[in-house]
């Protein structure tokens, strides 16, 4: 039997019994898992959101964004100013829909230009936002950084783990219906996209916008985990490139890469970090270029060398097999 | 009845016109050719028509509303539809997924999902990709790929098709077999507009043909008169005939 | 009156500052332009410019020479890395879109590693490194040499390039890959190596520019991601490719950094030129020289 058949045929069916054992294991971790492990799952579920909705507008239009540190440090900083006075719940949807619309204006703005003024403008975005907030929190406020109420880390997590499910969940849906269709039509070919009727810059605002939701809604959740945070730490690009990172790592365009490269590299990030600290910024650099330059496809372009590689080992013992029996006879 | 008009239509890029002062019509239910030198502004004047580039000035209506202006997704679900001279498939979807944009994006009403399914696969059936459908576009030879296009363009349901440079590339017995799918185009009662080089398909199938050069209006009128016309020997059929098409 | 005097002062200080900034954007706008990436790293050779310098007149010689040296270092950096690795990330990359996004985050991991081992040599210290220090009052400021030496050196350094790319034969043959790179190759110009010469160009002005900013303020192994901001609004502002756009738009980038840091706060000036960036992209997206 071939085995490498067996994982592509049922290919679906593996990635969902994967992603149930995940779950399940998630929801059982608080049993056995300390606070330390909790943190590292937290932020491990925190980078798939970011990841998974990166992916979902960039992933399949092309057009490169590095905004999400900027939706993300809003969702830190509802948090931050709204904790005493709001229930949880509340500042989520509340720092979804800021993001929304901060992500709607500026793709306005912005996905009307050509590709690279959007990611410069994304990137700037970013700067902006944390170097305004950093001037109104100090001249206005006459404060630098917030302290966070904690909250049980098991409440945490499983929140965490229910805004990956509804990011996964949301990007999944909307891959397969008329929006996603849409959306990769614009990233096959733009021009040829708006003959066929699509109205591009509706689909790409609106599609940036709602990527942004989940973004904002990942800094609120992570926020009372890190007991403090202020202007610099929010809204660091660093946010803006993991999630690009995790999904290259993983393989992009598809939804089970982003999910993978983003488990895989929060794993190795919070416990390299722990271990190699000082090092950890030289280690970072090293790793993202070398994944850039010998893993084009991601972990997922993985699969078919190894299947190439895997096949032709099994090929041999088979073949080897086989003449064994024919010497026999 | 023209389906297709155009007056005074003109475009600059910087201070070169690269269409100039153009007039022309394109009657209900013919094909209509469109010849001319490389850089005489054929597919300028298609990127005109499909709202890819504005007018300088000048106007174009379709049935009798003004094109000037509009969007391409707009002018799209007015029920103008086109192929593009390099050829712009989606590269890394199926065949039938780049069909089903078209069926999907280029009805101006919302489309069931069984509807423009049931729409994509006849546009499939019309340029003979059927058995094709499930291949990623960029697996196929170009001139599948030249097909898929049109079944895309068709799928958006269109009274005017522009199909740039279809035949570019084929070899004779593969020009013959587009000469009779845009045929059985015409005879589903869509306008064609056919930008072409290759000259046996413009006489073989035009109902008229307009000649442009330097961006200018040459010559329009019947296969024969254009044939004869001496200013259009002089410019561009001269070669023609001499390869012996 | 006095107060407007001063303003007209500070204006004046922008325009010799922003020339730098002008040098600087050059630098990246041959980097974007011509080799298509999208180089974040950028500010992190204007810092060790900078910082290269400060280790150089440590070993006693001017810091007016220093370029001399440091220029072939940081044209060897840049022309390596584009050689190697933004080469090799093109070759395996399946389309131009994924080579820009993939360059992108390569520049990053790049910008991570050449922070750190800077950080590991220098610290995190400020360097001390003003020099020309002699001011010349002027409008109610003290404008100092360091500051017109700056700005002439960029000056001349950005006609030569200008004349370069304009005028020479290397030239034309960097703007014929800038514009239709396999054409070029067809040409007969070897695109490989026109596309490393670029990168490592970028690279050697930005190093020239560090040296000149360490000339007026001390630098730190920080100041890597502020010059990278800086050089990318100007860029965006004067318009990709374009070398007087870069100089015009560097000059009005520094005399607003100098309005905002004298009316208001310095942490306002990166609000302030995104804002600008903004208005102008709404108004004209290639910027005030850009081919549009």
């Amino acid at each position: 039997m071939n085995i490498t058949r067996l994982f592509a045929t049922h290919r679906k069916s593996l990635l969902v019994g994967f992603l149930i054992l995940l779950i399940a294991f998630v929801l059982t971790f608080p049993l056995y898992g300390g606070a330390y492990p909790t943190r590292v799952l937290i932020v491990m579920l925190m980078y798939t959101v970011l990841a998974v909705s990166w992916t979902m507008f960039s992933g399949t239009t092309g057009y490169m964004s590095l905004a999400p540190a900027a939706f993300f440090g809003t969702g830190i900083y509802s948090t931050a100013l709204l904790q005493h006075y709001l229930p949880f719940p509340v500042i989520i949807v509340i720092a979804g829909l800021i993001s929304f619309v901060l992500a709607f204006l500026l793709g306005l703005v912005t996905l009307r230009l050509k590709g690279i003024y959007f990611t410069i403008f994304s990137f700037g975005l970013v700067v902006f936002i944390g170097n305004t907030i950093n001037y109104v929190e100090a001249e206005i406020f006459g404060r630098h950084g917030w302290y966070f109420e904690a909250l049980d880390r098991t409440t945490l997590l499983y929140t965490m783990l229910g805004l990956a499910v509804v990011t996964v969940l949301a990007a999944y849906f909307i891959s397969r219906s008329r929006l996603g269709l849409a959306m990769r039509s614009i990233g096959g070919n733009e021009e040829a996209a708006e003959h066929m009727g699509v109205n591009t810059t509706r689909i790409k605002v609106l599609t940036f916008a709602i990527s942004a939701i989940f973004m904002g809604a990942a800094g609120v959740v992570v926020a009372p985990s890190l007991s403090y945070s202020n202007s610099g730490i929010a809204f660091s690009v660093t946010y803006s490139f993991i999630p690009i990172v995790a999904a290259v790592l993983g393989g992009m365009g598809q939804l089970h890469g982003p999910i993978i490269g983003a488990l895989v590299f929060g794993f190795l990030e919070k416990t390299l970090k722990a271990t190699l600290l000082t090092y950890f910024m030289l280690g970072f650099g090293i790793i993202m270029v070398v994944v850039i330059l010998f893993l084009p496809n991601g972990l997922i372009g993985l699969v078919p060398i190894l299947r190439d590689k895997l096949g032709g080992v099994i090929q041999k013992l088979r073949k080897g097999g086989q003449a064994e029996q024919h010497a026999d006879t | 009845m023209p389906i297709l008009e155009g007056q005074g239509v003109t475009k600059y890029f910087g201070g070169l016109a690269a269409v100039s002062n153009v007039d022309f019509h394109v009657d209900q239910g013919e094909i209509l050719g469109l010849i001319g030198p490389n850089g005489a502004g054929k597919t300028t004047l298609f990127n005109l028509i499909s709202g890819a580039l504005p007018l300088s000035s000048g106007e174009i209506r379709f049935k009798d509303q003004k094109l000037n202006g509009l969007k391409p997704h707009q002018i799209c679900r007015m029920g103008i539809a086109r192929t593009f001279q390099e050829t712009k498939v989606f590269p890394n979807m199926p065949v039938s997924q780049n069909v089903l944009v078209g069926a999907f994006f280029g009805n101006p009403n919302r489309v069931s999902a069984a509807d423009a399914a049931g729409e994509a696969s006849q546009a499939l059936e019309l340029v003979g990709l059927s058995a094709v459908s499930t291949a990623p576009v960029k697996d196929l030879t170009l001139v599948s790929q030249k097909r898929v296009e049109v079944a895309r363009a068709l799928a958006t349901k269109p009274e005017l098709l522009l199909l740039d440079e279809l035949m570019a590339g084929l070899n004779p017995a593969e020009v013959s077999a587009a000469m009779e799918l845009v045929t059985r185009i015409r005879d589903k009662g869509i306008t064609i507009i056919m930008v072409e080089h290759v000259m046996k398909a413009i006489m073989g199938i035009s109902a008229r043909v307009m000649v442009l050069h330097h961006g200018e209006k040459l010559a329009d009128g019947t296969c024969n008169e254009i044939a004869c016309n001496r200013k259009v020997i002089e410019v561009y059929l001269g070669e023609e005939t001499h390869a012996g098409s | 009156m006095a107060e407007a005097e001063r303003l007209l002062g500070l204006a004046v200080i922008g325009i010799l500052a922003g020339g730098v900034y002008g040098l600087l954007a050059v630098g990246l706008s041959l980097q974007i332009g011509v080799c298509r990436v999208l180089n974040i790293t950028h500010g992190e050779f204007a810092m060790l410019g900078g910082v290269l310098t400060f280790t150089l007149v440590e070993l006693g010689i001017n810091p007016l020479v220093a370029p001399v040296i440091i220029g072939p270092i940081l044209f060897g950096i840049g022309f390596l890395l584009q050689a190697t690795l933004f080469k090799g990330i093109k070759v395996r990359a399946p389309s131009p879109a994924a080579f820009e996004g993939n360059a992108l985050l390569a520049a990053f991991g790049v910008m991570y590693i050449i922070s750190y081992i800077a950080r590991m040599e220098f610290g995190t210290r400020a360097l001390p490194t003003h020099y020309l220090t002699e001011g010349l009052q002027f409008l109610g400021v003290s404008i100092q040499l360091n500051l017109i030496v700056g700005f002439a050196v960029a000056a001349v350094l950005g006609i030569a390039v200008y004349l370069f790319l304009t005028r020479s034969r290397l030239g034309r043959a960097i703007r014929a890959t800038a514009e239709d790179q396999p054409t070029a190759e067809l040409m007969g110009v070897n695109t490989n190596t026109i596309l490393a010469l670029c990168f490592g160009l970028g690279a050697l002005l930005a190093g020239i520019a560090g040296t000149l900013i360490s000339l007026r303020s001390d630098v730190n192994t920080g100041i890597g991601f502020n010059n990278t901001i800086i050089a990318l609004i100007v860029v965006t502002l004067g318009g990709l490719g374009s070398v007087p756009g870069s100089f015009v738009a560097g000059i009005i980038i520094g005399i607003v950094s100098m309005m905002v840091a004298g009316l208001w706060e310095s942490v306002l000036i990166v609000p302030v030129y995104y804002a600008m960036l903004m208005i102008l992209l709404l108004a004209r997206p290639t910027g005030i020289f850009g081919k549009k």
